[in-house]
């Protein structure tokens, strides 16, 4: 039972009439969250407060961090001995790989030199530990634990080691709110790595899901497809793998019924790299060779034609499905690698198409607006 | 008088610690809004030292916490806190079981604010999962009140 502890009945003069105080309060949380949606200068105040709420985040995440650390310090001697042989078997794999790449992104760098682009390389990552909070069960948002003072921006990519991640959403002077690519609120510009289709990738509000729905029923798109990061909007980094095609219906009319399962490791991922690097450049300078400004100006028509019809594809596609042949002649085509060969970041393809893009490219954006993400 | 504040101040900011604190993805949605149960409880109960303000500061921290637009809960806390004072008087005259239905309708309400707010922002999730946490709110009351007495018992 609810007791009594103090006097509650009002006297006058004490305190202000509650009515009045309510409706002050009120107003003031309205004006809140209009300014909140409509300027920027209420990110000051969020920041502020969020400096007091810090020290709560910081006492949630402790003792996972502490049982982290002492299952660590506290770990057999047997499970570290199986761990770094698997480790040294993984680097000595790595490092084969690594070999041939090295050649590769010199190839690619002369390349990309020759058209004057060097975007897409991430330039610096920083690693940020994801704080063991809950933020809303119904939005896929992270805490990260850097934050403005470790020159964390709004709108950076944020990447796991499989793959694309989220960007950063807020920032405050030390957590930055990531969202994640399966919020139903985000969406991400992809391209196909097998057949170069582009489209956009919306998240679902499913971890395990990201839907394609601007895919047409004649598209070239099938299950196993890797998708990787275009570059336009220039958020993200591209070439980066974003999901797996796992599902292709094409029952519709006009759209395909497309989902996609996301690289990143988005329910277990515990650090996360925080991607600096250079936008791809998508100026007038550039002087794209004129067959693929003619074809990539109709990016929407590209996708909706048939494999055999479109016009940018072809040339990156075909040399690049089945031979292993990194070697692109230096062409007024875009330069071409196979994208077989590196799979973790086939980068010439992919940039010298999207660098070859007109400004329009940016109108896909991948902030994470309605717009973006209202499908 | 100073251990009676200490314990508002405290109470504030373990029900929000336990709004953001971890929980297994099944088990997330029907989180128990409990710093808003206990700002009820503390309204209810010491109405002239835990008021609107009170009520209205738990809501903006809680905002802060969770990444929403700010103002959100912050409302939401104080129509709550506004409705419970202007029913404290019949309500503490209640069986606990009647109570628990009385609270299960502010949740209700407040809950259908939190739901508005995030429509007209866009964050519009229409699912019923949202809504779980209204019963388990209510669910707990009792056992928030058996809490609260024992520990206001203690400071006094």
């Amino acid at each position: 039972m609810v007791e009594l502890t103090h006097d509650s009945r009002p006297i006058i003069g004490r305190g202000p009439p509650l009515t009045a105080y309510f409706l002050t309060l009120a107003a003031i949380s309205v004006g809140l969250m209009v300014a909140d949606q409509r300027y920027r200068q209420i990110d000051r105040i969020r920041e502020t407060l969020s400096m007091a709420v810090y020290p709560v985040q910081r006492a949630v995440d402790f003792p996972f961090r502490a049982t982290d650390w002492v299952t660590g310090s506290f770990a057999d001697r047997s499970r570290l001995r199986q761990e770094n042989l698997e480790l040294t078997a993984r680097l000595r794999l790595a490092n084969l790989q690594l070999q041939r790449f090295a050649v590769l992104e010199e190839e690619n760098r002369r390349l990309r030199d020759m058209r004057e682009n060097t975007s897409g390389i991430a330039e610096k990552v920083l690693v940020a530990s994801i704080l063991n909070v809950d933020l809303d069960p119904f939005r896929h948002r992270v805490l990260l634990d850097k934050g403005a003072g470790d020159g964390v921006f709004k709108g950076q990519a944020v990447l796991d080691g499989e793959g694309i991640f989220g960007q950063v959403a807020k920032v405050n002077t030390s957590t930055a709110e990531v969202i994640l690519i399966s919020d139903a609120e985000h969406a991400i510009p992809v391209q196909s790595n097998r057949s170069g289709v582009r489209t956009i990738a919306v998240g679902t509000g499913d971890q395990n899901k990201l839907s394609l729905p601007f895919v047409t029923v004649e598209s070239d798109l099938q299950e196993g497809d890797l998708l990787l990061s275009t570059g336009m909007g220039g958020v993200f980094p591209p070439g980066y793998p974003v999901a797996k095609v796992s599902k292709v219906k094409r029952a519709g009319s006009t759209f395909a019924l497309v989902e996609a399962k996301p690289a990143a490791q988005l329910d277990r991922a515990r650090e996360v790299l925080l991607v600096w690097f250079k936008a791809p450049v998508f100026d007038a300078e550039m002087q794209p060779p004129p067959a693929t400004a003619g074809a990539d100006g109709t990016e929407a028509a590209t996708a909706d034609q048939p494999a055999t019809a479109r016009p940018t594809a072809p040339p990156a596609a075909t040399p690049g499905d089945g031979t292993a042949s990194p070697v692109a002649a230096p062409t007024p085509a875009p330069p071409v690698t196979a994208p077989a060969t590196a799979p973790t970041r086939p980068p010439a393809s992919v940039n010298g198409f999207s660098s070859g893009e007109p400004p329009a490219a940016n109108a896909e954006t991948t902030a994470p607006s309605p717009q973006a993400g209202g499908e | 008088m100073f251990a009676r504040r200490l314990l508002y101040w405290a109470s504030m900011a373990a029900g929000l610690v336990l709004a953001i604190v971890p929980l297994p993805a099944w088990l997330d949605p029907v989180r128990p809004d409990l710093a808003l149960l206990a700002m009820i409880y503390f309204v209810l109960t010491s109405p002239r030292i835990a008021g609107l303000g009170y009520a209205w500061l738990s809501g903006l921290f809680l905002d802060v916490l969770r990444g929403m637009v700010l103002g959100q809960h912050a409302l939401g806390f104080l129509v709550v806190g506004y409705v419970t004072h202007k029913l404290q008087l019949r309500m503490r005259m209640f069986p606990i079981v009647q109570q628990a239905v009385i609270v299960m309708m502010l949740l209700g309400l407040y809950h259908f604010l939190m739901f508005w707010i995030d429509g007209l922002t866009g964050h519009g999730f229409t699912g019923w999962v949202r809504w779980l946490p209204v019963v388990s709110g209510a669910l707990l009351w009792p056992l928030v009140v058996a809490l609260g007495d024992s520990l206001t018992r203690r400071s006094s």
